[in-house]
């Protein structure tokens, strides 16, 4: 294949259109004679200028050196890369969902609230919740929403509360979150099971505690088996438990975050619920609440008043308004058909199929990783590249040189508290085929850390460029295209 | 207990063969670490499965009880816009190779993802005038909001004043962020259709962070941004604009009136309207906020071969370094819009998005003159983008209600954020012809006279 390597800028040449427009049928005006002459734009935006076919022999350049889930297997653990359905990317791309505009009259869009409040109802099942709200963007987003109600509930009672706690193995976005929302974080140690330290739980929930962050399972991809002991410390000293949903995957149709004692909890519905992750995004964070929390929920929220759906803002205690409009709506069309598809029993197997597959690639990695957790695991497990670390192979190396193969590597260097750490998600829908051939080559990698460790070192091998030198990026930015620039490169 | 649904490949030999390797014979095992109380005694209380063709038909249902923007011509703004999106733009995103993928972790298999964002930010740059954007936000009101916070963040001042000219959603979302953390947001009340400059002047102060302003607000009304930075300059404070990005193709860049700070949403710009979102914030800031701007940003670098690629990059800003002590939370952003509107904006090109913007004067210009010949009273006094304010005899519920039996989609009442009775903020954009405007027209004559 012929390599491309060129910038959209680069291929532009003064002249060239990419579309058409349609021609003025009304007054032209002169905007010299609208507008004061410093508010009128002097200089053209760089914009590129290229044909249709070169703009689509670009993109489509650009796609073939990019890896989703479409052209092989993804184990980014807590990431969930699960097949995306098509038939969802049809459904968000039908004219009634995807040109109607959120200011409509209600009667205008009676589907799409329909919609919203069906999806609503279905994910307060799944969670065990009492309500949802769509608003949220994606999962840090609801974590932070989730806290602004923690908040707000407990300033109506009159308190304020100053800690949030999170375990060691939680994601970034937990902390992060809890600081956006004004809290302080605490960090709790996880014991040697890789679980939530009870006893030091215990030293750490008081009465300035506003709610615990949890997932589970957790990160490490282990069910936290004292849940109910845990909720039951966090309540008595009057703090809220927050499940943080980016594990969902595991536990559908098997228990709910209700039923485990959780107050709040967000989905990302961009892994649980196979919408699209886009390349970063637009994914989507639902958060369900337990009755008690009802009254903060984001406004506006999608009601039912006799056969007529309805948006309702008359919530005078609601935390207010944390994105514009009703959600990611075209996502949460995809996440609906997701579950129309699926049904009750669809979602279970989901479940146990994601767990099965990830204890069944467990056993066969084990006896050439280090597994720091011997217990069954849930929809993703760790393994630590700690032996191979000593024969001077870094988990670094091991995942790079899995890209030779045309795999997406494992999440790697998270959890922190596991040295070397390999974070593996298989889920559910690929095949056990996958499955075996991802573990020969995983194998095949350790056996070559002990005799050719050279091969790893130098990986990745096959792909459309090698190891990129990114203290160099964050040194001397450059971030963006400028034509100056390039004249420089080219000179040089 | 083998499958029969179409995303679970597992047959039950496959099953059979998995279950022997962990020695043990029912999935059950692998949950008996769940507590008893908590497992569920039943199934999940939803709707049964549906199979492809009757759920094709059920959403194509739901989807009908909507009516579009294609079914009836709209006249709504108010930040979100009908505009035309090239074919092209929906056929690219659709490539799975992007649309798949997540965060591109793995630079040497996600060129194609990073170049692609490198580029938009170059397009961000272009029309904002600005030196660095981000890879985006999650939509322009979280942008503004997010602003807001890197202001405080870099000021260490504590108030943020922001005009009653930007959306009442942008100043929600704002007031609920503020909520969380520890500044206080002021409003600038309106002169007529703008911010009012003698208000803003004695607001701004030695504890001002930011002063935001949109442009056009919204009201469609242009801002002068050089009479408003001079306000927030003379005490130091961040100057936030927070821009439509069609806009820009016409107007000046905020970048070269003195914005430190610009956000906005690229909805207009390849993106479907699609009820309101997904749509995709942009983050473009001065270099001097370049290490503080929230979000992923791509950067340019080399192999060890020396040759060009891209990587995420000053990483040591984001919530996964940080933790705690990051400034922002957000982790996943909009790529895949961004890629929409990098797509759609190439399409349009240099000279196409100036057309276009053109276009979007001169439609919004006809429709103001035509009404203000028929009588109707346009508030706007300050030159308008493609969006104006027109004062009606009757309230904007009941126009609309008569527009829409005539299958039209009528404006945006300003009654309930602004208490404007009988105030009705119109859009019209290029795929509003000539002919839908005339008859808009007409039917509201036909109601006011009948």
């Amino acid at each position: 294949m012929v390599e491309y390597n060129q910038l959209i800028f680069e291929v532009s040449r003064p002249g060239r259109v990419g579309s058409s427009l349609p021609v003025s049928d009304v007054d032209k005006i002169n905007l010299q004679e609208l507008l004061p002459k410093h508010l009128i734009r002097q200089e053209a935006a760089e914009l590129p200028e290229v044909s249709e076919l070169q703009l689509v022999r670009h993109y489509t350049a650009l796609s073939n050196k990019n890896h989703g889930i479409d052209n092989g297997f993804y184990p980014l653990g807590s990431c969930t890369m699960k097949y995306n359905p098509k038939i969802n990317e049809d459904v968000a791309r039908f004219e009634g969902f995807s040109r109607i505009h959120p200011y409509q009259p209600v009667e205008t869009v009676q589907g799409a609230l329909k919609l919203l409040y069906e999806l609503q109802e279905d994910l307060a099942v799944i969670t065990g919740m009492d309500a949802v709200t769509l608003q949220p963007s994606a999962g840090a987003q609801g974590e932070w929403t989730g806290l602004m109600m923690v908040k707000a509930y407990h300033e109506q009672k009159g308190e304020k509360r100053t800690k949030v706690l999170v375990p060691d193995s939680a994601h970034g976005t937990n902390p992060a979150s809890a600081t956006v929302a004004g809290y302080k974080t605490v960090t709790i140690p996880s014991n040697k099971d890789g679980l939530v330290d009870l006893e030091e739980l215990k030293k750490h929930v008081d009465s300035d505690t506003a709610a615990l962050m949890l997932t589970n399972p957790n990160t490490l991809g282990l069910f936290e088996k004292e849940i109910l002991e845990i909720a039951k410390v966090v309540h008595e000293a009057g703090g809220l438990l927050y499940y943080d949903g980016a594990n969902a995957n595991a536990i559908l149709g098997k228990t709910t975050p209700g039923k485990m004692g959780f107050d709040i909890v967000h989905l990302n519905l961009h892994k649980t619920f196979t919408t699209p992750h886009g390349g970063g995004g637009p994914g989507a964070g639902p958060v369900g609440v337990k009755k008690k929390l009802i009254p903060f929920l984001p406004v506006p929220r999608v009601d039912k008043d006799g056969d007529r759906y309805v948006m309702d803002t008359n919530h005078p205690l609601s935390i207010g308004r944390v994105k514009g409009y009703y959600g990611n709506f075209g996502i949460l069309v995809r996440a609906y058909t997701y579950i129309r598809t699926m049904g009750p029993e669809g979602l279970r197997q989901v479940s146990e199929s994601a767990v099965l597959h990830a204890n069944y690639l467990r056993k066969k990695l084990e006896p050439y990783f280090e597994a720091p957790y011997s217990q069954v695991c849930k929809h993703e497990f760790v393994l630590s590249g700690s032996k191979q670390k000593k024969l001077g192979v870094r988990t670094l190396d091991m995942a790079k040189r899995l890209l030779d193969f045309g795999y997406h590597p494992p999440t790697i260097y998270f959890p922190l508290n596991v040295e070397e750490c390999l974070m593996i998600e298989p889920t559910e829908t690929e095949s056990k085929e996958t499955l075996d051939a991802f573990a020969d080559v995983m194998i095949q990698i350790a056996i070559e850390v002990e005799e050719n460790p050279g091969v790893v070192l130098e990986a990745p091998h096959t792909t459309v460029i090698g190891r990129l030198d990114e203290v160099q990026a964050a040194r001397q930015p450059i971030l963006r295209y400028t034509k100056e620039k390039h004249k420089e490169t080219v000179k040089s | 207990m083998t499958s029969t649904y179409r995303y679970l490949p597992d047959t039950k030999q496959d099953q059979e063969e998995m279950l022997a390797l962990l020695s043990i014979s029912s999935t059950e095992a692998l949950f008996e670490d769940l507590p008893e109380e908590i497992r569920l005694d039943g199934e999940l209380n939803i709707p049964e499965a549906v199979p492809e063709p009757l759920l094709l038909k059920k959403m194509q249902q739901l989807a009908g009880q909507n009516i579009n923007a294609n079914q009836y011509p709209t006249f709504l703004g108010a930040g979100t816009y009908d505009h035309y999106i090239p074919s092209v733009v929906n056929h690219m995103i659709s490539r799975s190779e992007f649309y798949t993928a997540y965060t591109p972790y793995q630079p040497e298999i996600s060129q194609g993802e990073l170049q692609a964002i490198f580029e938009f930010q170059t397009m961000v740059c272009e029309l904002t005038g600005m030196d660095v954007a981000n890879s985006s936000m999650y939509d322009g009101f979280t942008s503004l909001a997010e602003a807001a916070s890197l202001a405080v963040a870099h000021t260490k001042r504590s108030k943020v004043i922001v005009s009653q000219a930007v959306h009442p959603e942008s100043r929600a979302v704002l007031k609920t962020v503020a909520d969380g953390q520890t500044y206080i947001i002021e409003e600038t009340r309106l002169a007529g259709d703008v911010t009012d400059l003698k208000q803003l002047e004695e607001q701004v102060d030695q504890n001002t962070a930011a002063v935001i302003v949109q442009y056009p607000n919204f009201f469609g009304s242009i801002e002068d941004l050089a009479e408003l930075k001079k306000i927030a300059a003379a005490k130091g404070v961040l100057f936030i604009v927070s821009a439509n990005p069609l806009a820009l193709a016409l107007l000046e860049a905020p970048g070269n009136l003195g914005a430190d700070i610009v956000v906005g949403d690229m909805q207009p710009l390849g993106i479907p309207m699609s009820f309101g979102g997904p749509h995709c914030g942009y983050f473009a800031v001065d270099k001097k906020l370049m290490r503080k701007i929230p979000g992923r940003i791509v950067g340019q670098t080399a192999d060890d071969q020396g040759k060009r690629g891209f990587v995420l990059t000053l990483q040591a800003r984001e919530q996964h370094i940080r933790r705690d002590k990051a400034s922002s939370n957000i982790c996943s952003n909009q790529a895949l819009n961004a890629l929409s509107s990098a797509i759609c904006m190439s399409a349009l090109g240099k000279q196409g998005i100036r057309d276009m913007a053109q276009l979007n004067f001169e439609k919004a210009a006809y429709m103001a003159k035509r009404l203000k010949e028929k009588g109707f009273i346009i508030e706007n006094q300050a030159p308008f983008f493609n969006e104006f304010i027109v004062k009606l005899p009757l309230s904007v519920k009941e126009a609309n209600a008569k527009l829409l039996e005539a299958g039209i989609i009528g404006g945006f009442d300003l009654g309930s954020d602004y208490g404007f009775e009988n105030q009705m903020l119109i859009a019209v954009t290029e795929q509003r012809s000539k002919e839908e405007i005339d008859q808009f027209i007409n039917v509201l004559e036909a109601v006011v006279n009948g």
